[in-house]
């Protein structure tokens, strides 16, 4: 094995890592929060492509369009996430298992078809802005310069989430949400705005990753249920509502994913579902997570 | 009417109906229960290639095969209080056993069948060995990587499986022997091969009825329940949980060995996570709390589906608007349903009767 292909395996795995903790961060957070498992985040990534995709023929992806387009997505979908803690969620908290999962599916077929019926089924896709269609190269490989970017922000928005969660008030909010809610309750503070505050920026963050993603895959109806089993993996990996655990989650995901493919062929898809029950049997809290 | 999906103190005992104190010593039986509803029911579906038409046997056959599904979850979720999220799985093996037995290598239906149903139990067996150790939502996670597992194997394990092109044109089951019948001379393959789905699913039925209702049941129902009472009382509670797994696991398995060959061919679609759903939503629907609520489930679930996809595409919306109502209003399912409707009208009647109001 050559250094430049472990070199390319590692940035590909790598790419797919950052595009993964964007989107199981937020599912993390939800999950460490408020104790629900929102099988509906899949949804609102797929909801974040099919908006950038529209707001791009808006405004053509010229200049400063496509980041528009993003932004205008990771906005939208937070509102409309807003809408969904502030009228369904609700009903959610302290429910057992069952109940929230059957009635986030519910919101992921509901979502599902609701982006069917506004964009029809076929493939649509967004080109990567022209600041970065281009590629450089790098010991010996070529590396796009789109995927750079990812790899770069994935680890800034980790580093942000990670300052504003330890040394913000907000984050010793949420923070204190998650240990006690009748106690922060009982203190005064304001828990269902913590708890919209939260979901929102969780919805806002699959949002943006689904708009981020328009230049690399294109967008397809079931892109929904098959990218939240691997947020699942991920956070599975990581510890459910770790932070961190979710960061290298993804990045061990990613890389195992990648090398799996030059390893064994055909098989990585089964290598990394393997990991997670092996996660599951042997630390069911994940590797930086704590027992419930 | 309660909100809760299951309100601990207030759960009916498993497959039953919940009788109040002074409804459990009757004058006389209702006579809603002195009909022997489900013989009933058995020779109503019993007619379908005679008296309905080719489209409502093909229907019949999927309610049949759905409702054995349906149920072999219910022993987890309704009688065991385990939510598995990758059952799936258990439908996916048995399917390809017995498909890639009959196909591959001319094995007769006589022993695919059973050998779908051990296959399935087994890998029930070794999979749910590590699944009944961990608690709520990680157990419901690890059901379902054991599920993807399977179907990532499916789907890429060419040589054995087929890949993404599957089993395709698994062969009937020899059903000659029926022509000779009296009455069956001019019934078509399908309508045979929906007789046979009939009356082994009424079988496995039966025995399942007769597991929720036996000992070994109620102490399943103590175990959901109160595991930590049901441990102080000398059970051991994993081992009733894993028991409960492997043999929900091989009716799973029976029920995909008869889907196989009733839809013509195993893929690895069906055993994606999605179809997990799928069954609790069948469960949920009829009434996850009696045993007869999954096969109402899975025969609404059915007629709905072909009844709406005449007017709309967009059946999953349909499906997932049904499933917000079915949990904010009916947690009973339509079993729960009618039967709190039934005790209402009773409790009605009785007032009326009872002396200090004549």
């Amino acid at each position: 094995m050559s250094g430049s292909l472990v070199f390319s395996q590692f940035m590909g795995g790598l790419t797919t890592a950052m595009f993964l903790f964007l989107i199981a961060s937020g599912l993390s957070l939800v999950f460490g929060v408020m104790r629900v498992i929102n099988f509906a985040h899949g949804s609102f990534y797929m909801l974040g492509a099919y908006l950038a995709w529209q707001a791009v023929q808006w405004v053509q992806p010229s200049g400063g369009g496509f980041w528009l387009a993003a932004i205008f997505a990771a906005v939208a979908v937070g509102l409309l996430g807003a809408v969904v803690e502030r009228f369904l969620f609700r009903y959610l908290y302290g429910r057992d298992e069952l109940y929230q999962l059957l009635f986030t599916y519910a919101l992921v077929l509901i979502l599902g078809d609701a982006a069917k019926f506004l964009w029809g089924v076929g493939q649509l896709s967004v080109s990567a802005p022209p600041l970065l269609s281009g590629s450089v190269q790098i010991l010996g490989t070529t590396q796009p310069l789109y995927s750079l970017f990812i790899v770069v922000i994935g680890p800034a928005i980790a580093f942000f989430g990670w300052y504003a969660l330890n040394h913000t008030g907000v984050g010793r909010m949420v923070r204190a949400a998650q240990m006690d809610r009748e106690m922060l309750d009982a203190l005064g503070a304001n828990v269902g705005t913590i708890y919209t505050g939260m979901f929102v920026f969780s919805a806002f963050l699959a949002g943006l990753s689904g708009a981020l993603v328009t230049p690399i895959e294109s967008i397809v109806p079931g892109m929904d249920v098959l990218i939240i089993v691997q947020a699942f993996i991920v956070v599975v990996i990581g510890g459910m509502g770790s932070f961190w655990g979710t960061f290298w989650g993804s990045v061990i995901y990613g890389e195992v994913l990648s090398f799996g493919i030059l390893i064994f062929p055909g098989f990585s898809l089964f290598s990394v579902f393997v990991l997670m029950a092996v996660i599951l049997i042997v630390r069911p809290w994940g590797l930086f997570g704590k027992p419930l | 009417m309660t909100t809760e999906l299951r309100t601990g103190e207030a759960v009916a005992p498993a497959g039953g109906i919940v009788r109040s104190p002074a409804a459990a010593v009757p004058l006389r039986t209702p006579l809603v229960r002195r009909i022997p509803w489900t013989l009933l029911v058995f020779i109503v579906m019993a007619t379908v290639p005679w008296l309905g038409s080719r489209y409502d046997t093909f229907l019949a056959a999927q309610i049949v095969i759905d409702a054995l599904f349906a149920v072999s979850l219910n022993l987890l979720l309704g009688t065991t209080g385990l939510v598995s999220f990758g059952h799936v799985a258990y439908f996916g093996v048995g399917a390809y056993v017995c498909g890639i037995l009959m196909k591959t290598y001319g094995v007769p239906f006589v022993i695919a069948f059973p050998a779908a149903g051990l296959g399935a139990a087994l890998f029930a067996l070794v999979s749910g060995y590590f699944c009944v150790r961990l608690i709520k939502l990680y157990f419901a996670m690890l059901t379902l990587a054991f599920s993807q597992i399977v179907w990532a194997i499916c789907y890429k394990w060419n040589s054995v499986t087929g890949g993404d092109q599957g089993v395709p044109e698994i062969p009937y089951p020899h059903l000659h022997w029926m022509l000779s019948l009296p009455g069956c001379g001019d019934l078509s393959i399908g309508d045979r091969f929906y007789l046979l789905a009939l009356v082994l699913v009424a079988v496995s039925l039966a025995v399942v009825h007769r597991i929720v209702r036996s000992p070994f049941g109620r102490v399943l129902t103590t175990v959901r329940d109160n595991p930590e009472r049901a441990a102080f009382l000398g059970i051991n509670v994993r081992a009733y949980q894993l028991a409960s797994f492997v043999v929900a696991g091989g009716f799973a398995g029976l029920a995909g060995a008869l889907y196989g060959i009733f839809s013509r061919g195993v893929f690895a679609d069906y055993v994606f996570w999605s179809k997990s759903a799928e069954v609790i939503i069948m469960a949920i629907l009829g009434g996850m709390e009696f045993f007869w609520g999954p096969p109402v489930g899975a025969a609404a679930l059915v007629w709905l589906n072909q009844a709406i996809t005449d007017y709309t595409q967009y059946w999953p919306f349909v499906l997932g608007t049904i499933l917000l109502i079915l949990l904010f209003v009916f947690p009973g399912g339509i079993v729960g349903g009618l039967v709190a409707g039934f005790r209402l009208i009773q409790r009605v009647g009785r007032r009326r009767l009872s002396p200090r109001h004549a």
